[in-house]
This record gives structure tokens, sequence and C-alpha cells, in this order.
């Protein structure tokens, strides 16, 4: 049988789901793995059922901003390559490409997950600069969530290389100095399909989604980050229902990316 | 001056541990995971689909397309800027040239099967990777083929002629050239062949039989990998 959006459409007004799986539960396994390559200062992989994210952090050293001399700068990109997916095509990044970036660097941003500051070399002169590069190796549904989980493991893996006085890097020498990521800020995007709120998507339920709301939060249990899609409305109560499913299901993610850390 | 042990102390005519696996990309319809050193190419081949735009269709065979990328955080030193440049372009060109040989794709008129290659990380050899891990997909796709491509890279640091060279090798000295090489196992058939840097004649020869000789090695391991998923 083909599974279509008219059949995930008919389950879900059942409250069932085309996989079995209860609403608000993730696939299995969720994995997390750093330090998956070497030529980036930090990696990670994230897999979710059979979704592949990879995340590379790189770090180049740059003159500040002239607006805010005294901070480095954060950048989050992210490839929805054709490889990962029959529906990308090759070529400049597409709004859903762009939404994902921006969504992630918000929940990073807005968190004051990493304090720009500290990134800063010598004021107005020469700081760090941390570009963060998600590449979907396979989408089957979620890239949220996946997204988000493998950037903060990337950033908690990465390490300063070697850097002389004219702020020339030596890539092949790492020095055991961390980034300044002082806390964890994790998304999890909640979708409405026929009235029901599920997380963890497959690609194929996507398609059937009236609207999703994308929640990052950090540890102690602060929304830092907020981003609504689709076409339906959501009333205050949905909102509030639509929370505390993510901050709920954040804590299980925040569990898999300690375990990757340890 | 000669070049009298190489940098990580491989014989001249050894290749880099390799590991190869197919069926690694759930969506696509066939895949491919292949690591020789540090350098790591992911191949995914989606197809055969109806091609667009409609005028490059052809009614009677299909169309082979490759597309190779090296993901942003997989360069030696700063971050590659995602998005084709002259470079991925003219591999993804050599790629075609190199497969089409040996894909049968009369059975797909005015369609397309596409090839996407893309690196966690790399050190050297990427093209020869690419084409190696692309002829995996392939055939896991089950695109009819007379034969796999094994693709491995050879050349010369100064004196020495010698295979599989690193990027540390590539920039020894003035006196080095890197020579990409596809060739088909069954055959002996070169489908791939560049070069950058300087050799004479005798030392072209002589690097290309290497090359031919350590391919076998590349090839069992393509065979392996299928037969891994596939059985006998």
């Amino acid at each position: 049988m083909v599974i279509n959006k008219s059949i995930v459409i008919e389950l879900a007004k059942n409250g069932k789901r085309v996989d079995g799986r209860g609403l608000t539960d993730f696939r299995e396994p969720v994995t997390v793995e750093v330090g998956i390559t070497k030529s980036a200062e930090g990696s990670a992989r994230v897999t979710i059922g059979e979704t592949e994210v990879l995340v590379g952090v790189k770090l180049s050293v740059e003159k500040p901003y002239p607006d805010s001399p005294d901070k480095g700068g954060i950048m989050v990109n992210a490839e929805l390559t054709p490889l990962s997916n029959p529906n990308y095509d090759p070529g400049p990044p597409q709004i859903k490409a762009i939404e994902l970036s921006r969504v992630v660097d918000r929940g990073i941003r807005e968190s004051h997950a990493i304090d720009v500051k500290e990134l800063c070399i010598t004021p107005g002169e020469q700081c760090w600069f941390v570009a963060i590069d998600i590449v979907a190796v396979n989408d089957a549904g979620n890239l949220f969530d996946a997204a988000g989980l493998g950037a903060m493991a990337a950033l908690k893996n990465a390490k300063l290389p070697e850097v002389d006085e004219n702020g020339v890097i030596d890539y092949m020498k790492r020095t055991d100095k961390s980034l300044p990521v002082s806390k964890e800020a994790l998304p999890v995007t909640v979708r409405k399909i026929q009235g029901q709120f599920v997380v963890d998507p497959l690609f194929i339920e996507e398609q059937a989604v009236d609207a999703r709301l994308t929640v990052a939060s950090t540890a102690d249990g602060s929304i830092v980050a907020l981003q609504k899609g689709g076409d339906a409305p959501f009333s205050i109560e949905e909102i509030g229902n639509i929370v505390d499913i993510a901050l709920e299901k954040a804590k299980f993610l925040r569990e898999k990316l300690n375990q990757a850390l340890r | 001056m000669s070049y009298s042990k190489r940098l990580d102390g491989r014989q001249f005519d050894e290749l880099r541990p390799m590991e190869a696996k197919v069926g690694v990309i759930p969506n696509a319809v066939g895949s491919a995971r292949f690591k020789t050193g540090h350098t790591v190419a992911l191949a995914a081949v989606y197809g055969p689909r109806l091609l667009h735009p409609a005028k490059l269709r052809n009614p009677k065979a299909g169309r082979l397309r490759c597309y190779y990328n090296m993901m942003p955080f997989s360069g030696h030193g700063n971050r590659v800027r995602p998005g084709h440049s002259r470079r991925s372009q003219e591999i993804s060109l050599v790629m075609e040239k190199a497969l089409a040989p040996v894909v049968d794709l009369s059975a797909f008129p005015n369609s397309v099967i596409d090839v996407f290659v893309e690196f966690p990380q790399t050190d050297a050899g990427t093209r020869c990777a690419a084409i190696t891990a692309a002829s995996m997909a392939l055939a896991d796709a089950g695109i009819p083929m007379k034969s796999i491509v094994t693709s491995v890279s050879v050349g010369k640091v100064e004196d020495k002629v010698l295979v599989d060279l690193t990027y540390d090798e590539e920039a020894y000295s003035e006196n080095v050239a890197d020579i990409p090489m596809a060739i088909l196992p069954n055959t002996g058939e070169v489908t791939l062949l560049q070069m950058d840097g300087g050799v004479t004649k005798e030392q072209l020869i002589e690097a290309l039989e290497l090359g031919k000789k350590a391919s076998q090695e590349v090839y069992e391991l393509q065979v392996r990998s299928l037969k891994e998923k596939y059985g006998n």
C-alpha cells in the first residue's frame, strides 16, 4: 500500500499514525554522535528514525562588525541536499532551508547559548566567527528538531584551532579550548493535523500538517525562540498545550545530547 | 630531491585503508558510502524520473546526471562556500563521462538518473572516491550496467610514482603530479583521466599501470559491499 497524505489525514482524525506510534512519541532510535568529521572544528551526526543530519562548525578569525567591536559572530546555514530527498533540487537554498537555518539560529542566539563577547580576541580588530552548517543526508521528516539538536552537539564538541598574533589559523592544530557555550537551546516542533498534536512527523505526515509551532527551550524550561508555520491558526489555549508538549519532549532530547557529550 | 619514504608511511603502491557500504540513504533508490583514508563520499541515486527541462529529453534513452559537492565543513582549511563552483561543476562533468560508458539507459527514454555525491570530510582523491561511490550506488539502484567503475588517483612526488595521494603529498613540493583515473576492472579501459603537474611518458604509463593494479583492490571491496547487501 502506498501511504499518501489522505491516509495520514484519515488516521489522524482517529488519533492514529501511519507507523502506529503514539501522537507524541519520537521515532526510535534517536542517536547523537559528536566528532564525526575531522575537517570541522566541531561536528555531530543526529539520527531520528531514518532522518539523518550532519552538522559542522567551522571557526575563522574576522574583523568584528563596526556596531559590535567587542563581539564575535555566529551564522547558521542549512543545506537541504538533493541527496537527502527526491523533492530537493540542486541550487541555492530554497525558502524551506532558509527558514530551518533561521529557526535554529534564533534558538542559539536568543538563548545567549554562546557568549559572543568571549569570542572577541582584540576589540575592533579580531574575533572568532562561528559558522554552523547543517546538511541533510536523509530527510525522512522532522529536520527542525534534528538540526537544532545537531547544532548544539556540534557547538559543544568544537575546539578552537591554533591562531597566531596576526589572526592566521593553523587548522591542523587544535587547542583544548572549547567555545563559550553556557546552555543548550533545543527546538521541539509540534504539528497540528486534523486538530491532533503530533511530534516527530514522517516526511509524508509533514505534507498533511495544518499548522506547526517550533518551541526552543533551555534546560531550566525557559522558552527562548518560537516559530509558527503552516496555514491554520492556533488558539491561545492550543499554544499553551503545545508548549507543554515541547518542554516535555525537550527533556527527552536533552538526555540524548547529554549522553553523547559524556 | 628524492621522495624516499611516504609521509604517512605507506608503500608507494599502497592504498589508504578503505571502507564501503551500500544502502546508507533510505530515501534514495540506491546509495553508497565510500571511505578512503580521511576522504568520505556519500552517493545517492534518484530516478529514473522525468527529465526537466523538456528540451534535454532524449526519446531513445535516459540521461545520467552527476552532482559533486563538498559539505561546507569538509575542506582542509577554511569553510567551503556552499553552492556550485567552477571546480564542482567540472568534476560533475567528468564524473558523468567516467560512468556513462557502463550504464545502459535505453530502457528509460526521456528520463534522468541523478547521482548526488556529498563529502562530510576530505583528504584529496575526492573525484575518485565520488566515482567509486557513485558506481556502487548505481548498482544498488539496479540501473543496468556493463561493469562497475573503479577509480583511484595515481601520481608522482619528486622521483617516485605512487598511488592515492593525500593533501600533504599533493603539497609536498613543486615537483608533484596528480593523475585521477577511472578504470573498468574487467577490460582495463580508462574512463577518467586528468592530470595536474608534469611527468614523462614513461612515468605516465608506469603510473597508469600502478593504478590499474591498485584498482583491483578497490573493485573487490565494491563487489564485497554489494554482496553484503544482496548476497551472492
